[in-house]
């Protein structure tokens, strides 16, 4: 067990994957960065960084790509239809509009269409999510679009454990997975075992327990969320924080299990609120739990708008753990007498 | 995949094909199939003059006007009939239809329902066997049409930068649905555009299946000795329309008519009875053997179940 950041924990996943099946081949713009140039051949490692060093240590399972994301997204799916588990790295999920059409017509469908008898194991990893001033097109928290998809499976990390152990399930998986990594978090350090292990995909995990509200939170969301957990705390009230860790397929029984004690839900997300993960979970909920409800749900999300660049415009996009506080609170003023 | 024993047998899938649409065509207007369908009819040399220049464990992606692809490879009919049917038997068991038939196991990966949607795939094919040392080659049939798509772009330099072991098949039938490649191009060679990622490319008379043959031939011995990739465009003509619900407005009769008086079966049956291979009463009999075999797979696979409501829901997550 080492203290390592959430960065260094996908690098190892991946590395460790490498090296136990040679199928394993990772590639996407900048991966390696630097091959072929005069200067250092592993120069850049992505462009945050996250596949650094492994240049080095697989020189034939990593590979850099040209800026078509159609093209290596298609040929990611092509080949692990033919003997590879690819794992593409499309740098930010905003890129992944200018090749839909790879992942959910192509990727995502070829095994129902095919009647069965095509397998597609592929990772495709991406970074999402506000927080680093990057603006509209490199900020936004896409995975409610591929979690629409049947075929597609969508993991959304929150620790470094977790991004460690949900890699090397997803590479092992053999359905095509979108991975998105949050950008802030990869700095973000915690307990990691230095040995490879496998988190089941469709397994939430209960981060915090508490009777009185559960909270699903995605991703960064967690953390807010235990911060907010924490200020309540100190004012009676004991949250319960659910992170499904994966929203394809979602854990549904452990979100209902928490809502059937708690009778509260706050869903905490930093997508837009349309037909986004909180709508979802907060349908689902009152749909299965009415009975044990003692308040409506409520959703803590970006507002219906693009991320914003000014740093003072963006803090105020990104949910915070004031405004998880206050839905907590909403939902236990407003709650009948339990 | 199949191989071809003989000249006979490249006549015989062509025949096939041409019958196996034709059929497909009948059923639509008798109102027995459903959906859409794009027929192959007019560019049956194309499918099989490539085609045959491969070898077992090698690759095919089709398009959506893909049966004539699935046939040359050696699909077999009568699943294909019962995919077209949606029942149970068919290849994809009735959820792909007549633009997903595929048998991946056997090296066809699939038809498309998207326009250049299976370029990336077919380089991700040929990606795998060069990562992989395997001896195998991909080839990605696509039209016109998708030459003018972006995805076109991207994996022609890939392929070309990786030096990947597949050929790129631009069947231009001369229409991507009503608008003329004439419109839709500033060139006169689609093939012109190979230079621009440094690979090779060649024009050839799509109607002729022994000069498409000798040229994807040579593709196919570049890409598997480690040559990279190779555009070939076949010039070749749709007879029918884009699909099943085209009233051919957009173009004339007699554009149609000219087409027809190149047929490359005709050509082909021509140049067999010149090399005594069959005579013409051979000939007859082979055309009327291919009917019947399509009748009858037809027929079969209309008496094949209709697939379990529950099967709506599997295959799909592995």
């Amino acid at each position: 067990m080492a203290r390592i950041t959430y960065m260094q924990a996908i690098n190892d996943a991946l590395a460790q994957e490498m090296e136990r099946d040679e199928t394993v081949v990772v590639f996407g713009e900048d991966n390696v960065g630097g091959t072929g140039s005069p200067g250092e051949m592993d120069a850049w490692g992505g462009v945050m960084g996250v596949t650094k060093g492994l240049y080095g240590k697989f020189p034939n399972q990593i590979f850099d790509t040209p800026i078509s994301e159609s093209a290596f997204i298609g040929a990611a799916a092509g080949a692990a239809c033919s003997g590879l588990r690819p794992v593409a790295e499309l740098m930010f999920v905003d890129f992944m509009g200018v090749c839909f059409d790879q992942i959910f017509n192509q990727a995502a469908k070829f095994k129902y269409m095919f009647g069965g008898k095509a397998k597609t194991p592929m990772v495709i990893r991406t970074m999402y999510g506000a927080g680093i001033r990057a603006a509209s097109q490199h900020s936004q928290a896409l995975y409610p679009l591929f979690t629409h998809i049947p075929g597609l499976k969508v993991v959304v990390p929150s620790t470094p454990y977790d991004a460690k152990g949900l890699m090397i399930a997803s590479i092992r998986d053999d359905d095509p997975v979108i991975f998105f990594e949050n950008k802030v978090l990869y700095a973000v350090e915690g307990e990691v075992p230095d040995e490879a292990y496998a988190i089941p995909l469709g397994e939430a995990e209960i981060v915090r327990e508490g009777d009185d509200v559960t909270i699903v939170a995605i991703g960064r969301m967690v953390s807010m969320a235990e911060q907010a957990a924490a200020d309540l705390s100190s004012d009676g009230i004991e949250v319960e924080i659910v992170d499904p860790r994966t929203l394809s397929p979602l854990d549904t029984d452990t979100i209902y299990e928490s809502v059937e004690n708690t009778g509260r839900l706050v869903v905490v997300d930093e997508a837009n609120p349309r037909c986004s993960m909180a709508s979802d979970i907060a349908s689902l909920v009152a749909q299965n739990c009415f009975e044990h409800l003692k308040a409506a749900p409520q959703m803590v999300t970006a507002p219906h708008a693009p991320p914003p660049f000014s740093p003072s415009l963006e803090d105020l996009y990104v949910p915070d753990p004031e405004k998880v506080a206050d839905a907590v609170r909403k939902t236990v003023g407003q709650g009948v007498a339990s | 995949m199949k191989t071809y024993r003989d000249r006979r047998e490249l006549l015989e899938t062509m025949l096939m094909i041409r019958a196996f649409d034709e059929k497909v065509d009948e059923l639509y207007a008798a109102g027995a199939l459903h959906g859409t369908a794009h027929f192959y009819v007019g560019q049956e040399a194309v499918a099989v003059g490539v085609i045959s220049a491969l070898r077992d464990g090698d690759v095919i992606t089709g398009t959506h006007r893909g049966h004539g692809h699935a046939l040359a490879f050696g699909l077999d009919v009568e699943r294909m009939a019962a995919e077209l049917l949606g029942r149970a038997s068919g290849y994809c068991h009735g959820k792909g239809g007549s633009m997903h038939i595929a048998d991946v196991g056997a090296g066809m990966l699939g038809a498309n329902g998207i326009v250049g949607g299976s370029m990336g795939i077919a380089c991700g094919a040929a990606w795998a066997f060069k990562q992989r040392k395997e001896d195998r080659v991909a080839v990605c049939f696509f039209g016109d049409g998708g030459a003018n798509e972006g995805i076109f772009h991207e994996t022609l330099n890939m392929a070309a930068i990786w030096k990947l072991p597949i050929l790129f098949v631009c069947e231009n039938n001369q229409y991507g649905m009503s608008m003329s490649v004439k419109k839709a191009f500033a060139i006169e060679k689609i093939s012109e555009r190979a230079s621009g990622y440094g690979m090779p490319g060649a024009t050839v008379n799509g109607m002729e299946l022994d000069e498409v043959n000798h040229v994807a031939s040579e593709a196919v011995e570049r890409a598997r000795s480690g040559d990279g990739p190779t555009l070939l465009e076949a010039v070749t003509y749709r007879y029918l329309g884009h699909s099943k619900s085209d009233a051919n407005l957009y173009r004339t009769r007699e554009e149609i008519s000219e087409w027809r008086e190149r047929d490359a079966i005709e050509r082909f049956a021509a140049v067999l009875e010149e090399e005594g291979v069959l005579n013409h009463q051979e000939l007859r009999d082979l055309e009327t053997q291919v009917h019947e075999r399509m009748e009858n797979a037809f027929e079969k696979a209309d008496r094949e179940a209709e697939p379990e409501p529950e099967s709506a829901l599997e295959d799909i997550y592995a």
